[in-house]
């Protein structure tokens, strides 16, 4: 695969963490997730975010997700600070910056596809007739054009998760947070998603993959380790048989 | 508001799918509502129709009549004051009508003297026991808002002549001629035959009080040719402006002292009554016959009310991923909240439709089966059932909304 190979160039800084950390209370003792991870991740970048569970790796994704907070440290997203936003501006931001694709798809079980893909647009309140028109484009841009009246039971799991990423991009999001979104899915179809979002790199989207599989992260142009709550390793490329930093 | 207003109308189609989707469920707990809201529904029907049984038997003895009695008409402790007063007799109608006529600017504006008696009435085979029987003059149509359907009330010269005439209730005159028109009969009372020249319109009774369905009314002079023993006798005068009844009441004291020459120091041997009296010892009757079943049948929509909280606790926390994933994509708190609490009250509100229309038709049945019941369905009633319905919606959607509203989307999306 020689697109694998073409790192478009990266535009200005969308994410700047710096030194934040996350601490739970768990009864009474006190979990300290995240220990003061900084990272910057840049428009068009096509990132993976890998590492062994407790690493902290899923907290980390809720943060760059404004799904939650940091206990402390800076968070600026397109200049914006996060880390001190309530509820209802993070929705927005959610809403207007970030696509999320699951690994458990996600989608509302009783709607069709178009449904689906129209709801991040309903929160953002456009009106229905350009709603309508916007989420079919989206869904014939992921090859559903012909499945937009069909519920998710009516579909493969494929199909499922291009109907979610279908629902990611249909705000026009500045990054894509995609958490194992070939986790459900056998190894054939998993590849072909992974096409799918390799497409979305090429046409300009920002990609941040959460996973714990070298296959999978192997796609990405720069991949970040983590291990108990701090960055191991953030380098350019990916070497499966190393897993090792390549020199810059 | 715009934006509110787009909100809410996305919601009512989130709410409408739900529903669709979860029918049996939907339809069960909506039943609970339903049965609330035929059961206040009912129940505010028979309020309503007792309160305008009230009404209609007050409006028999008119707004603007004082009444000159023996007792008064409300309950009274010391009924030894009252036992040893001389009775009133039907001649101080003449009496005060001199009066009246020669006091200039009066707020009066006729006595009529009113004599009764229970008696019952034949004709032919047909007798109606127990009926009343008033002795009276010509003007007590002046001071009266009784109509005849047929014939018409007695003359002047009748009255004074003490004429063998009668003018009938509906109910009487239904008994005595179910298939005859009765103008012109002769029917027996007291062994004497009254000649029928009249019958009142249908009045309608409540709880049998003071309808003139069921009474007859003659010359005084007849009355007392032929029943002159113990009688009650009243004297009722009509009021020029109702807005002054006071005043009136203040004036008639006056001449009534006058006629039984009691000097000024001494009280008032009598009493003068209006309307108001009885309603007000009536009113705290019906109110609490109103607030009792009302509360009654309140209870029996808050079970409902029970229901449908519980089946949302459940709705939010089956889909607690889904509130989740709608957090996710950029659901704001409000937005969920609404979600919620349209689901509920558009539960509740077709709950509070069906439940209408079964109560309208129930009501239908009874007032065909029964047609005295006193059952009145009105246009304010469904409005407030309606309003019932929605915020019986709002409160029992309120707590279940507010938690899915304030779940954090990280533990919500992780939720199996």
């Amino acid at each position: 695969m020689e697109t694998r190979n073409s790192i478009r160039p990266p535009g200005p800084v969308v994410i700047d963490i710096e030194n934040i950390t996350k601490e739970y209370v768990m009864g009474e003792e006190v979990v300290r997730a995240l220990r003061g991870v900084s990272l910057q991740i840049r428009r068009n970048e096509y990132l993976a975010i890998m590492g062994p569970s407790g690493s902290g790796k899923s907290t980390l994704m809720n943060m760059l997700g404004c799904l939650d907070t940091p206990t402390s440290g800076r968070y600026e997203f397109n200049g914006k600070n996060v880390a001190e936003m309530d509820d209802d501006e993070l929705a927005a931001v959610r809403n207007r910056e970030i696509g999320f694709v699951f690994q458990t798809f996600n989608l509302l079980p009783r709607s069709t596809s178009l449904r689906n893909v129209e709801l991040p647009l309903i929160y953002a309140g456009i009106n229905p007739d350009r709603r309508v028109e916007r989420a079919a484009q989206v869904l014939a841009d992921v090859g559903l054009g012909d499945r937009i009246h069909h519920k998710p039971n009516e579909l493969s799991g494929g199909q499922r998760q291009r109907v979610a990423i279908a629902r990611a991009l249909v705000n026009g999001p500045s990054i894509i947070l995609a958490d194992e979104p070939t986790g459900n899915l056998d190894s054939k179809t998993g590849e072909e998603i992974m096409e799918l979002v390799e497409n979305l790199y090429q046409h300009g989207n920002t990609i941040i993959l959460v996973t714990h599989e070298r296959d999978i992260a192997a796609h990405a142009r720069r991949t970040v380790h983590l291990r108990d709550g701090l960055i191991e390793m953030d380098h350019v490329g990916f070497i499966p048989e190393l897993d090792l930093p390549v020199a810059r | 508001m715009k934006r509110f207003l787009y909100e809410l109308g996305e919601s009512w189609k989130i709410a409408a799918a739900q529903m669709r989707s979860n029918l049996t469920r939907s339809t069960l707990t909506a039943l609970g509502v339903i049965i609330g809201i035929i059961a206040v529904t009912l129940m505010g029907t028979a309020v309503n129709g007792i309160s305008i049984g009230f009404d209609k038997s007050m409006a028999v003895l008119g707004d603007d009549v004082l009444y000159v009695t023996q007792w008064p008409w409300k309950p009274v402790d010391d009924w030894w004051n009252y036992r040893d007063r001389k009775k009133i007799k039907t001649e101080y109608a003449e009496t005060l009508n001199r009066m009246i006529a020669a006091t200039p600017n009066s707020n009066l504006v006729v006595a009529v003297p009113t004599s009764n008696f229970m008696r019952s009435i034949k004709y032919g085979g047909n007798q109606v026991n127990n009926v009343f029987v008033l002795g009276t003059t010509s003007d007590f149509i002046i001071t009266s808002t009784i109509d005849c359907t047929a014939g018409r009330f007695f003359n002047e010269l009748e009255s004074r002549g003490g004429a063998n005439v009668v003018v009938i209730g509906y109910d009487v005159a239904d008994a005595l001629f179910p298939s005859e028109n009765p103008i012109d009969k002769s029917v027996l009372i007291n062994g004497q035959l009254f000649k029928v020249i009249g019958v009142n319109t249908r009045q309608g009774t409540f709880l049998g009080l003071f309808s003139w369905d069921s009474m007859v009314a003659m010359p005084l002079g007849a009355f007392n040719k032929y029943f002159s023993a113990k009688t009650e006798s009243d004297v009722r005068v009509k009021v020029k402006d109702k807005t002054r009844l006071a005043d009136a009441k203040d004036e008639l004291t006056g001449l009534m002292r006058r006629v039984r020459g009691l000097p000024p120091e001494k009280k008032d041997d009598f009493s003068i009554n209006e309307q108001q009296a009885f309603k007000s010892t009536l009113d705290p009757m019906k109110n609490s016959i109103a607030i009792a079943g009302l509360f009654i049948t309140g209870l029996s929509l808050f079970v409902g009310a029970i229901g449908i909280m519980n089946i949302t606790f459940v709705s939010v926390k089956e889909r607690t991923k889904e509130i989740g994933t709608r957090k996710a994509l950029g659901a704001r708190r409000r937005t969920i909240l609404l979600q919620f609490l349209i689901e509920s009250t558009a539960l509740c509100l077709l709950g509070g439709f069906v439940g209408l229309a079964f109560a309208y038709l129930m009501c239908f049945g009874i007032g065909k089966a029964v047609p005295s019941f006193p059952i009145h369905f009105s246009l304010g009633l469904v409005l407030i059932s309606m309003i019932v319905s929605i915020l019986t919606g709002l409160f029992s959607g309120f707590a279940p909304a507010w938690t899915a509203s304030r779940l954090d989307p990280v533990t919500a999306l992780r939720y199996e």
